[in-house]
């Protein structure tokens, strides 16, 4: 029986790698893209093109522009003379905020009241917008904390002393990079199964293989070891790269990062072998592959929060599962998660990847078109 | 004019084969309306960035009028889902085990500390795994609290001045509600799945089975064979991203500044580059199976990522920006952010259309290039 499997898993691959543009797409888009997509994929900005329209001579404001100035976050791009600027500036996207300082700023403060700054932001991403004005706090708080103890003002009664656990600078990179080794991985998983049944289906071939002594457990098998293989073969080159390049910390252990990745890979192949062996053509299996794909990536959190998900959303993530993947490897590699804790994560893939492999063996012999 | 007639009549030809095959095979229309139908709907309620009803654990050491006039306003608050604890290690073990996002933590000398004068430390933690939704949950947090505090200083008679006070004026997006710019983003991430997956595999698949040699050995011209794949599958797409757009309007109530031919123009230029790219894919290609895989290597993530779509393109490196300029869906992203939210930004629409044009141009040259080669 075994050497069966076998037989038919060395045919597998064969069939991935015979040919060199098949071998090159299961080896160079994965790297590739973990690469670009590891620089990208940042909520973080960096280098927010600005324009000030400064109308006070005095020395609050200059003190304050230099606050910006000094940021690595903003550039300067533009000094505007009048307000009929501001508006062009902004629509064709030439910055992304105005600051506009009246003229009584510097004297307002000098006598004891608020100077006003208007900031004006480019809204049409409203999660820049919301960053930005992160950021202008920030850079604000610390000039107007500068100016009271300069000038002697009353401190306010109570302060707000911020400290973020696991990723001290909240760098987004920390959070998108692990997101993306699960990100890739279903993908090669799906690569490499997908279209595997639906192929042999139009072909013929399937049918063949249906008539031979092989069990239809026996073929789910040697259908999805490749995909098992290549994706774990992947999934850990691409875990050492984000260690080894991106110096993303990983502080838990392989143990509990492997048992997410082996149990995340065979939910992922019996998901893509259940939509290749309910699809009859390979046009309609890649179709379902992307059905499947793209509301996987996108509900995953990978970029959006779940929680931010109306209810009914968020129990429809529950059958994905890179869901619980990205949290795993969130998990282990920023908070040093023990396998302990990850117990109600496990169990979900394996769930998943069993019964849909079941219905793709099921679905070998009983969909014959 | 003699020679234009017949190519036009085999054009026709083609055109009505390509059809039959879309009609009789489903999944070509299931691409073009079921796709982004079902997709946008998903999203379009799925997808936010605005944090809501925020689990945060509130720790109060001490109770008194001061920390429940606080506390009273987390409450109140839209943004928060506040939980009691009553000592921060049972609070931080909630922290550990995702349960809740941050602790506000009211120590036992919180109220002394006030009343002498502060000013009194309130400890805000923070899960910062999720950098972005951090961030996000720190600046409501300052925003609940400031609101307190000048109301509780003047209950105290007491006046607070901050030296610099910021006015916000975000443009465009006021209320800064993330579907509006999330779903004309999604729209053109769909349609670039569209417009691969409607044609990546159909001039591989013709090539698998024989069929192209057959039809090369006929008067057709290749451009012609071209223009007999792109003509009924551009109608299908197009067919689709009204589709897309009436929900946008309709049932996200995103609103349309702009008008809606420059979006239907735009969205053709964007549309023809996308086809032509599934096209090159098909061409590259040698069957259906690597044109499969290739598609969706190629399409979703790198629209998904590199398109602006979500991740701001200024702030990424250099290197990267540049690549990002071979994604179709780049230009097509920032033309229906600005026509759907700011309006006819004609300088933002025409360097975009120009940017589509000459990469349809691109891909359809290339494509050219490659049938002929793989004759010989």
């Amino acid at each position: 029986m075994f050497r069966r499997i076998w037989a038919l898993v060395v045919k597998e691959f064969m069939a991935l790698l015979k040919d060199k543009t098949s071998r090159m797409t299961l080896i160079i888009p994965p790297l590739f893209q973990l690469f670009i997509f590891s620089y990208a994929a940042s909520f973080d900005l960096n280098q927010v093109n600005y324009a000030v329209y400064n109308q006070d001579p005095g020395i609050a404001s200059r003190e304050l522009l230099g606050y910006f100035k000094g940021s690595p976050a903003f550039k300067l791009t533009a000094t505007l003379d009048h307000l009929g600027q501001v508006a062009p500036a902004v629509n064709e996207q030439k910055v992304l905020m105005v600051l506009n300082i009246p003229q009584d700023f510097t004297r307002n403060m000098l006598e004891g009241r608020s100077g006003q700054l208007q900031v004006i932001i480019d809204g049409r991403n409203s999660n820049t917008a919301m960053v930005l004005l992160g950021y202008i706090n920030t850079i604000v708080t610390s000039f107007s904390t500068q100016w009271s103890k300069d000038h002697g003002w009353a401190s306010p009664p109570t302060e707000l002393k911020v400290r973020t656990w696991f990723n001290p600078n909240l760098e987004s990179r920390w959070f998108i990079v692990p997101g993306i080794v699960g990100l890739l991985t279903l993908v090669v998983a799906l690569v490499v199964t997908a279209l595997s049944v639906a192929r042999e289906r139009e072909a013929g071939t399937f049918d063949q293989l249906l008539v031979t002594p092989l069990h239809p457990a026996e073929i789910l098998i040697g259908k999805a070891l490749p995909g098992i293989i290549i994706g774990l073969a992947e999934g850990s080159l691409i875990v050492f790269l984000t260690v080894n390049m991106f110096g993303v910390p990983m502080l838990g252990g392989l143990g509990a990062l492997y048992l997410g990745m082996g149990l995340f890979i065979v939910s992922a192949v019996g998901l893509g072998l259940m939509i290749s062996s309910i699809a009859v053509t390979q046009q309609q299996a890649l179709l379902g592959a992307f059905l499947f794909l793209v509301p996987a990536v996108i509900l995953s959190g990978f970029a959006t929060p779940i929680a931010n998900m109306p209810e009914l959303v968020q129990n429809l993530t529950l059958l994905n599962p890179l869901r619980y993947f990205l949290v795993i490897v969130r998990s282990v590699f920023l908070e040093g998660a023990e396998m302990s804790l990850l117990l109600p994560l496990y169990w979900p893939m394996a769930v998943i990847g069993v019964v849909t492999m079941v219905i793709a063996g099921w679905l070998f012999r009983n969909r014959l078109y | 004019m003699r020679r234009g007639m017949p190519g036009w009549r085999r054009l026709k030809g083609l055109i009505r084969k390509e059809s039959y095959q879309i009609i009789r095979d489903p999944s070509s229309i299931a691409i073009a309306f079921v796709l982004p139908a079902v997709l946008l709907f998903i999203f379009g309620y799925g997808v936010s960035l605005d944090a809501k009803n925020v689990p945060l654990a509130l720790v109060v050491e001490q109770p008194s009028p001061a920390t429940a006039s606080l506390t009273g306003d987390f409450q109140d608050s839209q943004w928060f889902e506040p939980k009691h604890f009553n000592d921060i290690h049972a609070a931080q073990e909630a922290l550990r085990h995702r349960k809740v996002m941050g602790i506000l933590w009211l120590r036992s000398n919180f109220t002394r500390e006030l009343f002498s004068g502060g000013p009194a430390p309130i400890g805000l933690f923070l899960n910062g795994v999720d950098g972005n939704t951090a961030r996000i949950v720190a600046g409501y947090v300052q925003g609940v609290w400031g609101k307190w505090l000048v109301r509780y200083a003047q209950s105290q008679g007491r006046e607070v001045i901050l030296p610099v006070n910021v006015e916000q004026r975000i443009w465009f997006n006021p209320e800064v509600r993330s579907t509006n710019f999330l779903v004309p983003g999604l729209i053109a991430v769909i349609m670039t799945l569209i417009g691969a997956l409607l044609t990546s595999m159909v001039v591989a698949r013709e090539w698998e089975r024989g069929t192209m040699e057959a039809l090369l050995v006929t008067p057709v011209r290749l451009r012609e064979i071209l223009l007999g794949k792109l003509i009924p599958y551009f109608v299908l797409g197009m067919g689709g991203q009204i589709l897309s757009v009436a929900m946008a309007v309709w049932l996200f109530e995103v609103p349309l500044r702009g008008s809606l031919w420059v979006l239907m123009g735009v969205s053709a230029l964007f549309l023809l580059a996308a086809l032509g790219m599934g096209l090159l894919i098909s061409t590259v290609a040698h069957n259906q199976f690597v044109a499969g895989q290739l598609a969706i290597f190629t399409t979703f993530l790198p629209a998904f990522i590199l398109s602006g779509f979500i991740f701001d393109i200024g702030s990424m490196p250099g290197w990267v920006q540049a690549i990002t300029h071979v994604i179709a869906a780049r230009y097509f992203v920032q033309v229906l952010q600005s026509v759907f939210l700011a309006g006819d930004v004609w300088p933002v629409i025409l360097v975009n259309s120009v940017a589509l044009v000459i990469m349809t141009a691109v891909f359809m040259g290339l494509v050219r290039l490659r049938s002929r080669k793989r004759l010989e």
